[in-house]
């Protein structure tokens, strides 16, 4: 099975989209000449020329726009974010006109495209550059929104996503570009709104997606050690969440831990919790736990910046605290 | 495009050229006919306000005063082609395309079956079954990079001869989504006709206080395109202007913007009160160049229409308000078990 590094996975996704579907083309800032400010579209152009991987002004709500008009007059625009923190600039376009639009026309519009943004803190771009809006993006009725960790799944979810009828948020943690894992050759897909088990466990359910996913194995190597079987399960998904996969595994284990690297107050894991709260009481022996990064802007300083992300002793110290494990 | 000048300036544009001084491309049924839909607008308009004092409409917005501006742009595209993207004061363009008084009725009645976005959506937003209308957001200037996507898919598909006509009022022009849109479109010279209706307020904001220069007009000149400015009130003039664009844009002249300078007749929406902003001399001013009474004094000039064929029109037209509004009170509600559909794709 071939090695690909997530970044390779999602080019490589891109490049079968454009090359199989004439309705696909790629929008967004510096995704040409320059290949991307993560490199992701890097030889795109070269391939596809200038109409579809076409360069843009610094107009995100241009672009989503556009992208949202080009979607509904029958394309399937792929729109590259240069960091999801800008989301912000285009939210009007995603939240209030892509989401809004099929349910708005009484189904007679829809917006076929997939905003891929890289997402997520740790890599010192402070404040401004290093937001989750995907957690906020997820409470959205009518957007789709995924999160891969692995190689694999990046490819998988970035198919499914490019078929998808309805709009897509597909937010890649920018500290995992790098990553490498084993991509099958032939063709699959993962569909969208699928939870998986990334390590089964009898004693702690660990739940995460994207930047969360390598502390969690960290922390089940941890506790492995400590005699304590740890189940792991990545998200993948936002929106729809697959609260089946979650509420099987935690009435297994009777326990449950859920990260967030995005700010702890309002994330995706209040809502997660809360829904195996209401769901798997009867089966946990304790409250549920939540961990997530610190309400704070996000510090420039590496020491600041990296004291407010949550860490495996963070994640082993709380089941400890809480379930005596 | 002689009559559009790149620099921006406005342009008063000569209507003349085909049968009885009508510009080219108009014939004298024709005109009548856009007189008819002007007419049935306007009654139709007046209907739903009224409604909305009987508590029957939850919010009107008025096209009273665009209702020229509106007939003549529509007219000069090809509805059989091009793609329309409005906005909210467009009563009298969804009715030149062809949506019935029933259904816009039932739009703001919120009536079952309503076809634009089966009362989901604020009246006049729609999009429609039979009509090229794209949906609107409220969210004011969000059409325009739309509109701009529209014509790209145009462009990559190849299809051509296409024209994507975006409405918006002077409001939206100071949108950010106005100029990046605008931007966006010079730049791959997209079949783009930025169509705006200024009618001189962003509800109580009058012009001088939304922008430094006279006209929206002049600003297509700082993206590269034509822009032309003419009175909304005369719908030979907006023909024209309207007809030349569409024409440049077909030859693959690029974007070009139009400026309609219009009056609104009445307050913003039903929850807004104008005399609180516009004093009374203000308002006597634009209600003496009303252009239902402009367009029924031309018709009469120039011998398309006599008196009798002016009262004939509007009998007819509030036989069809009377018929319409009957036809829709009469119908359900939407079941509320409904709300969930067509939020994602099934």
């Amino acid at each position: 099975m071939p090695t690909l590094t997530i970044r390779e996975a999602i080019r490589l996704g891109l490049d079968e989209a454009l090359e199989t579907d004439p309705s696909v083309f790629l929008m967004g800032e510096d995704i040409g000449t320059y290949g991307g400010a993560y490199a992701v579209t890097a030889g795109l152009l070269e391939k596809y020329g200038p109409d579809r991987v076409r360069d843009t002004p610094i107009s995100e709500a241009a672009f989503i726009g556009a992208g949202v008009g080009a979607a509904a007059g029958g394309l399937r625009p792929i729109v590259e974010l240069m960091s999801m923190s800008f989301a912000l600039v285009g939210f009007d376009q995603i939240v209030n006109m892509a989401a809004n639009l099929r349910y708005m026309s009484g189904g007679q519009i829809k917006a076929p495209m997939v905003i891929r943004a890289p997402t997520g803190a740790g890599m010192q771009l402070a404040a401004t550059h290093s937001q989750s809006f995907e957690t906020w993006l997820a409470e959205v009725p009518g957007l789709r929104v995924v999160a891969p960790s692995t190689p694999y799944d990046a490819l998988g979810l970035l198919r499914s996503s490019i078929k998808e009828d309805n709009p897509v948020i597909y937010a890649e943690s920018a500290g995992l570009y790098g990553a490498s894992g084993e991509t099958p050759a032939e063709y699959y897909e993962v569909p969208i709104g699928s939870a998986k088990v990334c390590r089964s466990g009898d004693d702690a359910t660990l739940i995460s997606y994207g930047h969360g996913m390598p502390i969690l194995y960290e922390s089940a190597e941890i506790l492995a050690a400590r005699g304590v079987s740890a189940e792991v399960i990545d998200l993948r998904s936002l929106s729809p969440i697959d609260t089946g996969v979650l509420v099987d595994s935690v009435q297994k284990t009777g326990r449950v831990l859920a990260l967030d690297t995005a700010r702890r107050s309002g994330g995706i894991m209040a809502e997660v919790t809360a829904t195996l709260q209401e769901q798997t009481s009867d089966w946990l022996d304790g409250p549920v736990v939540r961990i997530g990064a610190k309400c704070a802007p996000w510090p420039y300083n590496r020491e600041m910046e990296q004291g407010s992300l949550p860490d495996a002793q963070d994640v082993t110290g709380m089941l400890s605290a809480t379930y005596d494990l | 495009m002689g009559k559009m000048n790149s620099t921006g300036r406005e342009t008063q544009i000569a209507s003349s050229a085909g049968p009885a001084g009508l510009p080219d491309g108009l014939d004298a049924a024709g005109v009548v006919e856009m007189y008819r839909t002007m007419i049935l607008s306007r009654m139709l308009d007046e209907r739903v306000w009224l409604m909305n004092r009987q508590g029957k409409a939850a919010i009107v917005a008025s096209a009273q005063g665009h209702e020229a501006a509106q007939v003549a742009s529509v007219r000069a595209l090809d509805p059989s082609r091009d793609h329309f993207l409005i906005y909210y004061r467009q009563f009298t363009a969804m009715l030149a395309l062809g949506v019935t008084p029933l259904e816009l009725l039932c739009g703001f009645l919120a009536k079952s079956g309503e076809p634009m976005s089966e009362a989901r959506q604020f009246p006049l937003h729609g999009s429609h079954p039979r009509v090229d209308l794209f949906s609107f957001s409220n969210v004011v200037g969000t059409q325009l990079p739309q509109a701009v996507g529209v014509a790209l898919a145009d462009r990559l598909r190849g299809d051509q001869g296409r024209v994507t006509i975006v409405y918006f009022g002077d409001g939206a022009a100071s949108q950010g989504d106005c100029h990046e849109a605008m931007n966006f479109a010079g730049i791959h010279r997209l079949p783009v006709l930025f169509f705006c209706e200024n009618n001189g307020y962003a509800t109580s904001v009058p012009l001088q206080r939304q922008m430094a220069v006279e006209s929206v007009a002049v600003r297509a000149a700082g993206y590269g395109f034509p822009g032309v400015s003419v009175d909304g009130r005369d719908m030979f003039a907006v023909y024209q202007a309207t007809k030349d664009a569409a024409d440049s844009i077909r030859a693959e002249g690029g974007p070009v913007l139009v400026e309609a300078k219009v009056d609104r007749l009445l307050p913003h929406t039903t929850d807004d009160d104008h005399t609180l902003y516009r004093s009374p001399d203000d308002i006597g001013q634009m209600r003496g160049r009303d252009p239902i009474d402009v367009t029924s004094r031309a018709l009469r000039e120039r011998r398309l229409m006599d008196e009798d064929g002016d009262k004939s029109i509007r009998q007819e037209a509030r036989r069809l308000v009377i018929e319409a509004t009957d036809r829709a009170e009469a119908l359900p509600y939407p079941d509320a078990e409904a709300m969930y559909r067509h939020l994602y794709a099934e």
